[in-house]
């Protein structure tokens, strides 16, 4: 294996609400290596989309310590934060999130415009398969192009890390396919690690190592010694 | 028990309170400027028609020379007239202590025997003098105000060349004096002038007018011919030097009042429907978004089995909500504010009572009004509940259809970046919207344009007539015309540096079946002090022969320069002569005529005279000055042109800082509530892709600068239209400012445009920042998250 990008030692979230505590991280110790696609499996409420969050620097911890290479995630602030989504990281939801007053071209553009080294967004939508579909509002494209669009939005800076929450989860097994396939590609051109978010069992053969979280905590990673392509995935 | 949806209601009125409020407030500012301008105007008609009638105030009013007492048997006897009450009304100097200035009286009878028929003094205190005594005074009410006198005080006047000591045994008011301006004054000096009620008796013997009188008033029957009446009046007084009766509504007092009404009929009718408006589409705007956010709601609802009509009249309740609460505040802030304006009026106006006009109709009429704008607002939005099918309603909405606009293959369009093309593509998507929004704040820039222009015109007004025409320090007037050696014995007065003569002649002037009574000036050709300005504000010599028309005059009469006017004087041999009209001139006071000094002494058949004269002086030796001058004992009356612009701006002052504060309030909640709306709903749309740039990297700043950019945009374009709304309302208001009294030109500075901008730019941007905190504490996860 190579150097590990993110090392997590006993990262722990709690979320007041009320006079509730809601346990969401109980203490979480793992390592994502370069390069790899890693998947995270668990029930709604087992404490992945947290862990996620908090990886891509959108959330907080309440204790313990991620660091990305040698930065600190857990000891930075709102614009640190900022700054390293910015050069960084490569996010991709659920639903699209893509802006619906921009074109396909030019929401991957809006990233070319503030990272340092990018592929254009014409490469980057190729990359996804999309280089028949630039100029194409949202409106105008379906659930698994948007989808993909996302994808190029998210990979155009050459990020090192590819975070992904349910990208599939939206979709129909033939489309999500398409958006799966984007995935391995980028990550093999690319080489960019990619943590990946479903429920859906189904998908964890594309992966190089499974992480299974229940109720906060995470289990052994398990480590596929055949991976399966996208395109034998069925849902 | 309160209804589920009602408690739903509650709760979203609850969370929207930030934009209901701002709603709320802009239909509140329409409500109360109703109320304000329709109460103000109708406890002001009110007080001043119970005061007529109350103390029966005369339909018309003349002046003759000396007329027999006797006359008062026939002038009765015209038809329609109801009662007659001839008296003696003279001009005199006052000299009071510890006043450097001359201040000017006027001098009115009153009966011996019994009480004044017409316009019956309200005693304030004291008494009226007794019959014959020379030395006893009952005075106005405003004067006495401004100098501290009380029953008991004296002061000093010059009756018929005579100095003699007065005593104050009364105060009172007069029905012509609610607006009391002195001779030559542009706005009531309370100080400098007063109306100095006497004995007949007294007045009889001091000014030799023993069974006689030289002005009387006239009431008519209900229905009687005013103009016929006026016509026979004059020509009873004719022989007995009558110069033209006026009717009721050019008595200065009231023509004053009418002015005043008229400027709060015009707020009435251009104000509040600003307002009604805006709130109409902001209602509108906020509705249709709320209703978009709850598009799953109301299927669900509909699933359940409650009906559309349900539905549809829940939404239509929270306009009515926030109408109720705009309502609320309006009825307020508009009777605080309208007994705010009349107090002030009475203070301007002298009114011995006054009536606060309490209508419930225009509380019903102002909520009703505002109800109906506000439910034409929330008709189409609501509408949209009605007809959308509960299946469709639980599905979400595609994202938003967006297009390429045709301009962005310009090239300038290049230079943008994709946050810049979202502001832009987000506003033309939402034509309507983007349009209201920009119309909303170029309102709220048009009333200021319309308020503060006024400034630059009345300032523009002072000094064309302080500095450029009459620029006199002050004019001296005679009691009766004086021969043209007069003019060097002011002359040589101490200190008199200057002087200029000027002839006054009452005169009709007709052209076709148009007349006027109005006064001639005579002037010296080539007057250096008082000048005669022609259209373009330049020096006029006076040609020797022709008129000289102001434009209004020239207005009224319907003539043109070249054109023949006759003119029938109105005094001495009452000559008739008709002349050209040589030039047309600039005049923004009064109804100017002039002619050539000697040209109307020739018309006139008469010997050289004088019936007032423009001096400049001294200051040093003011004192000196006005000391002489109340010696003199043929001066009636002395106008300071220093004194009336101070009095001038000292009013103005008072009264410009309270409407400034009104309209920049009335505009700022009109630019901030608008705004503020606008910036709510974009927020509402927007807010996960504003998530999603902040997810990408971008920077709070660089978020907020998407919304932003839109804003300034929108009121950078809303600007410039303001402006042009503006200068459009700003001309309404000159030409329904326009009476034979006054005409204000029409001048907007660039610095009135401006400050305009300014404060709007200023509540505008106040407000987007607000919501800008919004969107840096988005909460990035739950805004990804959800479903649209």
């Amino acid at each position: 294996m190579r150097e590990p990008l993110f090392e997590v030692e006993g990262l722990t979230k709690v979320y007041h609400s009320g006079d509730m505590e809601i346990h969401a991280l109980r203490g979480i110790d793992l390592a994502l290596y370069e390069g790899e696609i890693a998947v995270l499996l668990g029930p709604s409420g087992s404490g992945k989309s947290t862990f996620l969050n908090i990886l891509g620097g959108l959330d907080s911890a309440t204790s313990g310590h991620v660091r990305f290479r040698e930065l600190e995630l857990t000891s930075m602030d709102e614009r640190d934060l900022t700054q390293y989504r910015r050069k960084h990281v490569g996010f991709v939801f659920q639903f699209y999130n893509l802006i619906p007053s921009l074109s396909a071209r030019e929401n991957v553009g809006l990233v070319t415009e503030i990272a340092t080294d990018p592929m254009t967004s014409e490469e980057a939508l190729g990359l996804v398969g999309l280089e028949h579909r630039l100029d194409h509002f949202p409106a105008q494209l379906s659930g698994g192009e948007q989808q993909r669009v996302a994808i190029a939005r998210a990979i155009v800076k050459r990020p090192e890390v590819l975070l992904c929450d349910e990208p599939t989860g939206a979709l129909d097994s033939k489309t999500g396919v398409r958006v799966l396939e984007a995935l391995t590609s980028v990550n093999e051109e690319l080489g960019t690690t990619t943590a990946l978010i479903t429920h859906n069992a189904a998908i964890r053969g594309i992966a190089h190592r499974v992480f299974h979280f229940a109720d906060g905590r995470v289990g052994r990673p398990k480590v596929n010694k055949r991976r399966v392509a996208p395109n034998k995935v069925t849902w | 028990m309160i209804s589920l949806l009602d408690k739903k209601l509650f709760r979203d009125f609850l969370r929207l309170w930030g934009q209901a409020l701002a709603i709320a407030l802009v239909m509140a500012s329409g409500v109360a400027t109703l109320i304000l301008a329709v109460g103000a105007y109708r406890s002001l008609e009110e007080t001043r028609a119970a005061y007529y009638e109350r103390y029966r105030f005369a339909d018309i009013f003349a002046t003759a020379k000396r007329a027999p007492a006797h006359l008062k048997d026939r002038i009765i006897t015209i038809p329609g007239a109801a009662a007659a009450d001839p008296r003696i009304s003279e001009f005199a100097l006052l000299d009071i202590e510890g006043m450097v200035h001359p201040a000017t009286g006027m001098v009115r009878s009153l009966p011996d025997h019994g009480e004044l028929i017409l316009n019956r003094l309200y005693l304030r205190s004291g008494r009226l003098p007794e019959p014959g005594r020379v030395d006893e005074v009952t005075v106005n009410e405003s004067f006495a105000n401004a100098h501290g006198f009380r029953a008991g005080s004296t002061f000093k006047a010059i009756l018929n060349g005579r100095k003699r000591t007065l005593r104050i045994v009364g105060i009172a008011l007069s029905p012509e004096f609610i607006y009391a301006l002195g001779p030559g004054d542009f706005i009531p000096d309370d100080s400098r002038f007063g109306v100095l009620w006497m004995s007949q008796k007294a007045l009889e013997s001091i000014f030799d007018l023993e069974g006689a009188f030289n002005s009387v008033t006239l009431k008519l029957q209900r229905g009687a011919s005013e103009a016929e009446a006026i016509r026979q009046l004059d020509d009873l007084l004719e022989p007995y030097g009558g110069t033209g009766a006026i009717a009721r509504k050019d008595q200065q007092s009231h023509a004053f009042i009418d002015g005043e009404l008229k400027q709060l009929d015009g707020m009435s009718r251009v104000i509040p429907p600003i307002f009604l408006l805006v709130s109409a589409f902001m209602i509108n705007m906020t509705l249709s978004r709320l209703i978009a956010l709850e598009r799953e709601q109301i299927g669900l609802l509909k699933a359940l089995g409650y009906g559309r009509w349900r539905i549809a009249a829940h939404y239509l309740k929270m306009s009515l909500v926030i109408t109720a609460v705009g309502i609320a505040i309006g009825f307020v802030a508009g009777t605080w504010l309208g007994h705010g304006l009349t107090v002030m009026y009475a203070d301007f106006f002298h009114f011995p009572f006054l009536i606060f006009h309490r209508g419930w109709d225009i509380y019903v009429i102002s909520a009703g009004v505002t109800a109906l704008a506000a439910t034409a607002g929330a008709a189409k939005a609501v509408y949209s509940v009605v007809t959308l099918p509960p299946a469709v309603a639980m599905s979400p909405p595609a994202p938003t259809g967006y297009a390429h606009i045709g301009i962005e293959r310009l090239a300038v369009f290049k230079i943008y970046t994709q946050l810049t093309m979202m502001a832009l593509r987000h506003m033309i998507r939402w034509p309507v919207r983007t349009g209201f929004t920009i119309l909303g704040v170029a309102l709220s820039v048009s009333l200021l344009v319309t308020s503060f222009f006024m400034i630059d015109s009345v300032e523009f007004m002072i000094d064309a007539t302080f500095f450029r025409s009459d620029r006199q320090d002050a004019t001296v007037t005679f009691t009766d015309e004086r021969p043209f050696r007069v003019l060097q014995d002011v002359e040589r007065l101490p200190g008199v540096l200057r002087a200029e003569p000027i002839r006054n002649t009452p005169a009709r002037l007709r052209h076709g079946h148009l007349h006027r009574k109005l006064a001639i000036q005579g002037k010296p050709p080539g007057t250096d002090l008082s000048r005669v300005l022609d259209l373009d504000l330049n020096p006029v010599v006076l040609a020797d022969s022709g008129l000289i028309l102001g434009e209004k005059v020239a207005d009224l009469l319907n003539v043109n320069v070249g054109d023949d006017v006759e003119i029938e004087v109105l005094e001495g041999k009452r000559v008739k002569r008709t002349l050209p009209v040589s030039q047309i001139i600039q005049s923004y006071l009064g109804l100017s005529v002039f002619m050539d000094l000697d040209a109307l002494n020739e018309m006139l058949d008469e010997s050289p005279s004088v019936s007032s004269v423009h001096i400049d002086y001294d200051t040093a030796k003011l004192e000196e000055l006005f000391t002489a001058i109340k010696g003199l004992p043929a001066v009636s009356a002395i106008a300071s042109q220093r004194a009336a612009l101070a009095k001038f701006r000292e009013t103005l002052a008072q009264n410009i800082y309270i409407m400034t504060a009104v309209y920049i309030t009335l505009s700022v909640i009109i630019a901030f509530g608008v705004v503020y709306n606008s910036a709510r709903i974009q927020l509402s749309e927007r807010v996960r892709e504003f998530a999603s740039l902040r997810v990408l990297g971008f920077t709070r700043a660089e978020v907020s600068r998407v919304m932003l950019t839109e804003l300034v945009i929108l009121i950078l374009l809303a600007i410039p239209l303001g402006c042009v709304i503006g200068y459009g309302f700003a001309k309404l208001v000159i030409v329904s400012f326009e009476s034979d009294l006054y005409r204000i030109p029409f001048i907007i500075s660039s610095q009135t445009y401006a400050f305009s901008s300014l404060v709007v730019m200023a509540a505008a941007i106040a407000s987007a920042l607000i919501v800008r905190r919004r969107i840096d504490r988005l909460d990035l996860i739950k805004a990804l998250k959800t479903r649209e």
